[in-house]
């Protein structure tokens, strides 16, 4: 009575389903192993606590990456440091106190047109305008700010959903207790979306260090350590991804590429364990 | 005593005139219910009591609601301290995605500076005062998601109490709850009357009859009849009251 002559097509399709979506997950997986397996086995070699420690010397012939992933740091923290404030900034703005249905919509659409250029033209853009009318010369700070026009977009836009996940009956409670809308952001709804936002910080901080085309044309490609912050936002610096560029297009120095992907893979594991774990402070209760 | 007076009070959302000339005294230390369908305006009224209305975008209010004799719309007044003084539970249980100790002081921090051992103790006193304190004293630094329904309900009246305020409005408090949550409110709202005066809009008419001292019939924006609760409910004046209570309409 409860046979169907169909059955035995039903179980195959559904085998055959679950053979395929296993195998896509197996093969997502073995992809993400093998590349990041490949760029450590070619680089590990080459990593070394002298390459890891200092400047390049044309006088001993030697490589170190050290100015380079101070570069890095500098643009990456740099940059979040004038994104995050104007981008959740801008989020707040927008889903707390806009009442303009035309104007929120204009500033979403801008923000996804954004998101979508190039980075190389953010790069041609950085170059002309900060580099050249703000005469901020090739430097960190010009690259710094390039990256920060073309992070803004993903912080603006994470932070905005962030801040729609914070249901309304936590503004109203906090309301009815007297609380005014400054402070019922301040101690309701940004704890309660800081999950979402650092989720955009840490996309922003992948591209950032990944960034190399926009760096290249704003931040150059020095290799100097500088004495102080100040000094090294002011003065040229590749970032380790230009540092990349320049070693594998210019010099033909493959190990030292792979090298150097290694040692930015680990700086992009660790800044984003240490965003994890500022959320899990904030997401603990 | 009468606590809050209301005086032709008129409310309008951009063109609609949701309330129309509400006349009421409310009386100090009773409970007060607010009855009536779906839509006729008593929630509204009670959000225009701590102006909670404010922030809704095309309302527009006429008359006057007096709170102690002074009006609560005057320039002067400022609405963190109306709200201090007159608090709100809504419908849903709202508590913060925070610990349970930190729900309810979160209003004293706010209205003021209060050592650490005088805000252990308002929170004890307020979770006493909401009969939830013998459920959570061991457990108050855990997130107040963890509680369920009701006691997340009565640990919003704990939260509302902590800023000591005399007048509680209720917005339909014991609709989102089990029968068994919703007698432990209703037991709390008796012994609340002692201190505060309590305003609650409820759906719920045996609920209505059970604890309000009066009884408020709203209908189509309109405050029909205003009068003792068993007056209201073995003999109404009006019509419409009598229709609604029977079960004619709502």
């Amino acid at each position: 009575m409860l046979q169907s002559d169909k059955s035995g097509k039903r179980r195959l399709k559904d085998n055959l389903t679950k053979a395929a979506v296993y195998t896509a997950a197996a093969i997502t997986a073995m992809l993400t192993v093998s590349l990041i397996g490949y760029i450590f086995v070619k680089g590990i070699g080459h990593i070394s606590w002298d390459f890891l420690t200092s400047s390049p010397s044309a006088l001993r012939g030697t490589i170190g990456i050290l100015p380079n992933i101070i570069n890095t740091l500098y643009i990456v923290f740099a940059s979040l440091l004038i994104t995050l404030p104007i981008g959740v900034g801008a989020a707040i703005y927008m889903n707390e106190y806009a009442k303009n249905k035309k104007f929120i919509a204009a500033i979403e659409f801008t923000t996804e047109t954004l998101a979508g250029i190039p980075s190389i033209i953010y790069g041609l853009f950085g170059m002309l305008f900060f580099c050249q009318v703000l005469s901020l010369q090739t430097s960190l700070i010009a690259g710094a700010l390039t990256i920060s026009l073309m992070n803004m977009p993903t912080i603006i836009r994470t932070a905005q959903e962030a801040l729609k996940t914070v249901p309304e009956s936590y503004r109203e409670g906090a309301m009815g207790l007297g609380a005014t809308k400054w402070v019922v952001i301040k101690t309701i709804v940004l704890p309660a979306s800081a999950d979402g936002i650092i989720n955009g910080c840490i996309l922003s901080v992948g591209r950032a260090v990944g960034e190399s085309a926009a760096l290249l044309f704003t931040a150059g490609v020095g290799s100097v350590i500088a004495d102080n912050v100040f000094e090294a936002m002011t003065r040229t610096g590749a970032s380790l991804s230009v540092a990349l560029y320049v070693y594998v297009f210019e010099r033909g120095e493959f190990e030292i590429g792979f090298a150097i992907a290694a040692i930015l893979m680990i700086i992009v594991i660790v800044i984003n364990m240490g965003a994890r774990a500022t959320k899990k402070r904030f997401t603990k209760i | 005593m009468s606590i809050i007076t209301t005086n032709n009070l008129e409310l309008y959302y951009d063109n609609f005139k949701a309330l129309k000339g509400i006349t009421i005294d409310i009386k100090e230390k009773q409970i007060t219910a607010l009855i009536g369908p779906s839509g006729c305006g008593k929630s509204t009224f009670l959000k225009t009591l701590n102006r909670m209305n404010d922030v809704v975008a095309g309302v527009r209010v006429d008359g006057e609601v007096l709170y102690h004799g002074e009006n609560i719309f005057a320039p002067s007044v400022d609405v963190t301290t109306l709200r201090k003084n007159v608090g709100m539970v809504f419908q849903k249980p709202n508590p913060f995605p925070m610990s349970i100790y930190d729900n309810v002081a979160y209003g004293p921090r706010l209205h003021g500076n209060v050592s650490r051992l005088e805000l252990n103790d308002i929170v004890e006193n307020a979770l006493v005062g909401a009969g939830l304190w013998n459920e959570v004293k061991d457990r108050l630094k855990k997130s107040a998601m963890g509680l369920s329904g009701g006691q997340q309900q009565r640990l919003c009246i704990a939260r509302a109490l902590a800023v000591q305020p005399d007048v509680l409005l209720m917005d339909e408090p014991t609709s989102a709850l089990d029968p068994a949550s919703t007698i432990k409110i209703e037991e709390l709202m008796a012994t609340l009357k002692e201190k505060y005066t309590v305003v609650i809009v409820t759906h719920n008419m045996q609920q209505a009859a059970r604890i309000s001292d009066k009884c408020a019939f709203f209908l189509l924006g309109e405050l029909v009849e205003y009068d003792d609760t068993e007056k209201i409910f073995a003999m109404p004046s009006d019509k419409r009251t009598e229709d609604y209570i029977t079960g004619r309409f709502g």
